[in-house]
């Protein structure tokens, strides 16, 4: 790593497993169990949160030191508003379809709790380097976890792979439905995601026994 | 050297081993441990949880051979029914006949196989990870799972299903015992939302009715509650009906057997009279609530919950899986209420709640599994109140109850004023 001293580059990396926003702080569940039905919306959706959580990290960071401490969630709002309105805009003239499945889980990322942490925990205290490392460290935590559940779901529940049929044809009973497989109808339904992130976080617990907390 | 003595001597070759886990199951399954224990109080009883589960399968033959036997029986009324060949009863003709048996065996055993083969391999590879010993929670789970799915179930799915509701239903939350979902439950629950076609609809309940769909031979597969739910006429009698000659998964047409077995149950104290008694009120209230708003006219004939719920209060005891679902699975001393008026509640709302969803779903027209599974969840909390209502009941005992000065007082007064 010679662009990033280590303590840097463990800004990145801590947050894509020991310190995953989603299966050790448990933060921003809601859009995982909406959204991961699909890959391509849950990989969108992971780079969406990357940029804004990125961006936003940098602009907080810079008026850290004029943001009234009164009113900074107030300021933080405008700055997360802001950043989600352009994906919008972006999605929606560039990718209307995915923006429709998306839906308003979009403008759902201002309420994200990932990214006001964040902010909160992270940018009002570091310089913007710091913070840009540390956001789209976070961010990429967040689209990993994201992109595994978005995998398992529309393999197991829909047979496909960013809408490319992987294991033949339900209809024609072509490749592995010729065998009599069925797709399994759980694995659309939001409560799956759950489990599949249930699943994740236990297996993660039983790599590392340092992540399981006394009772 | 007998066999009892071989595995006795193979135990101390295994203490500590990984495998030790597995082989004392086996062993203790067989045979009575030869070991004594040496310290501490103990309690010397007979009931063990290998005895309990034990009693439970017992209760479960019976429903398991007339499952058998209508499976069989079912295919060939539904291919004579579809022939138009009117069904004269005859003992030996068509009855009782090594056909029925035989198509039945075929169909069923392979699930019960497949049920148990897949749990215990699952149960055995926790154990051997975890260290502990092999729990017989599942001897019990395992014969239920086959009685409570539709006879044409491909193996595959219940082989995901087993492991799934073994894994996520149970092991995860520390095994037998410590589990908040009844696994069996489970395991037809995730088999219905993952697999809707093979758990509903009018073809899975009877044996190759899916298979000869669309062809000439077509045969109808449709249960009571299905007819009911869509307003539709059936030819069952009552008796056809208690005695389990409908179609309907595998183990929970016979209410009479279900009957028997339940009160098996009680008499041997393995489950508790107190929920299956009120789940049964539960489900006559708002069965006869649905009937009065039909005779209020509240309910037009034409509205696609009239079937069910014109169904007199009393018939949707026999009809489904409610019965199955009240004796066996409401009772689970594991996942249901433990403080005894908590049963009450927990078995009065199951009951209640299964006809719910029966009437209000007619495109499912079983709820029994959602009831049980969602009070399965509730009977911590209802137990919680009923024991602060207990503490808080007994507090205002006290501080109403006059403690008489002890030296003024005889002996008998005395314990009278200590046992508020």
């Amino acid at each position: 790593m010679g662009l990033l001293t280590k303590k840097d580059a463990s800004l990145i990396l801590d947050p894509l497993a020991d310190n995953n926003p989603i299966t050790i702080q448990v933060l921003g569940i809601c859009s995982a169990l909406a959204i991961t039905a699909e890959l391509k919306a849950s990989i969108v959706m992971a780079i969406s949160v990357v940029f804004v959580l990125g961006v936003g990290n940098v602009v907080i960071s810079l008026m850290r030191n004029i943001i009234p401490s009164k009113i900074r969630i107030i300021v933080q709002l405008v700055v997360v508003a802001t950043l989600v309105i352009i994906v919008d805009q972006v999605l929606k003239a560039f990718a209307y379809e995915l923006s429709k499945t998306l839906a308003v889980f979009v403008g759902l990322i201002i309420t994200n709790c990932i990214i006001m942490g964040r902010f909160e925990a992270f940018a009002l205290g570091n310089g913007p380097w710091k913070s840009f490392l540390d956001g789209i460290g976070n961010a990429l935590g967040y689209g990993l976890i994201l992109i595994i559940v978005g995998f398992f779901r529309e393999l197991l529940g829909s047979g496909t792979l960013l809408g490319f049929k992987v294991l033949g044809d339900p209809v024609e009973k072509t490749g592995l439905y010729a065998t009599g497989y069925e797709n399994n109808g759980f694995m659309i339904i939001p409560p799956a995601a759950l489990i599949v992130v249930g699943i994740i976080i236990w297996v993660q617990r039983s790599r590392n026994k340092a992540l399981i907390e006394d009772n | 050297m007998s066999l009892k003595n071989t595995l006795h001597n193979l135990k101390e070759k295994y203490k500590g081993k990984k495998m030790a886990p597995a082989f004392n199951a086996l062993h203790t399954f067989l045979y009575m441990p030869n070991e004594t224990t040496h310290s501490g109080s103990h309690v010397r009883a007979a009931d063990d949880l290998k005895r309990t589960m034990n009693t439970v399968i017992m209760a479960l033959i019976p429903v398991l051979f007339f499952g058998i036997f209508n499976t069989g029986y079912q295919h060939f009324a539904a291919i004579d029914a579809a022939n138009n060949v009117a069904r004269e009863f005859s003992l030996w003709g068509n009855f009782l006949t090594w056909d029925n048996f035989w198509l039945g065996a075929v169909q069923v055993v392979p699930i019960v196989i497949v049920s148990y083969g897949v749990g215990l391999a699952i149960e055995f590879l926790f154990a051997v990870i975890k260290g502990h010993e092999v729990e017989e929670g599942y001897l019990v789970t395992g014969m239920l799972v086959p009685l409570i799915v539709p006879v044409d179930t491909p193996l595959w799915m219940l082989a995901i299903a087993v492991a799934f509701g073994v894994v996520i239903g149970k092991e995860v939350f520390g095994g037998t015992g410590m589990n908040i979902l009844n696994p069996a439950l489970t395991i037809r629950a995730f088999l219905f939302f993952a697999y809707p076609t093979w758990m509903s609809g009018d073809k899975v309940w009877v044996h190759d009715a899916v298979n000869l769909a669309g062809t000439p031979d077509a045969i109808s597969g449709e249960t009571v509650l299905g007819y009911l739910a869509q307003n539709k006429d059936f030819s069952y009698s009552v008796s056809d009906m208690f005695f389990g000659f409908i179609p309907g998964s595998i183990g929970e047409t016979s209410t009479l057997l279900i009957l028997l077995g339940g009160l098996f149950l009680v008499f041997s104290k393995i489950a508790s009279w107190r929920i299956m008694v009120s789940a049964v009120a539960g489900a006559l209230v708002m069965a006869y609530i649905f009937n009065f708003a039909v005779d209020q006219e509240w309910i037009s004939e034409t509205s696609k919950f009239y079937g069910l719920m014109s169904l007199d209060g009393w018939k949707h005891l026999i009809v489904g899986g409610l019965a199955f679902g009240i004796v066996y699975m409401a009772t689970d001393p594991v996942t249901g209420a433990q403080t005894n008026r908590g049963k009450w509640i927990y078995g009065f709302l199951i009951g209640f709640i299964s006809i719910m969803i029966r009437a209000f779903n007619p495109a499912y027209p079983e709820g029994v599994f959602l009831a049980i599974l969602l009070m399965n969840v509730f009977a911590p909390t209802i137990d919680h109140y009923v024991v602060r209502g207990n503490v808080k009941r007994r507090l205002k005992r006290l501080k109403n109850a006059t403690i008489h000065p002890k030296s003024t007082d005889g002996k008998a007064e005395e314990l009278k004023a200590e046992t508020v």
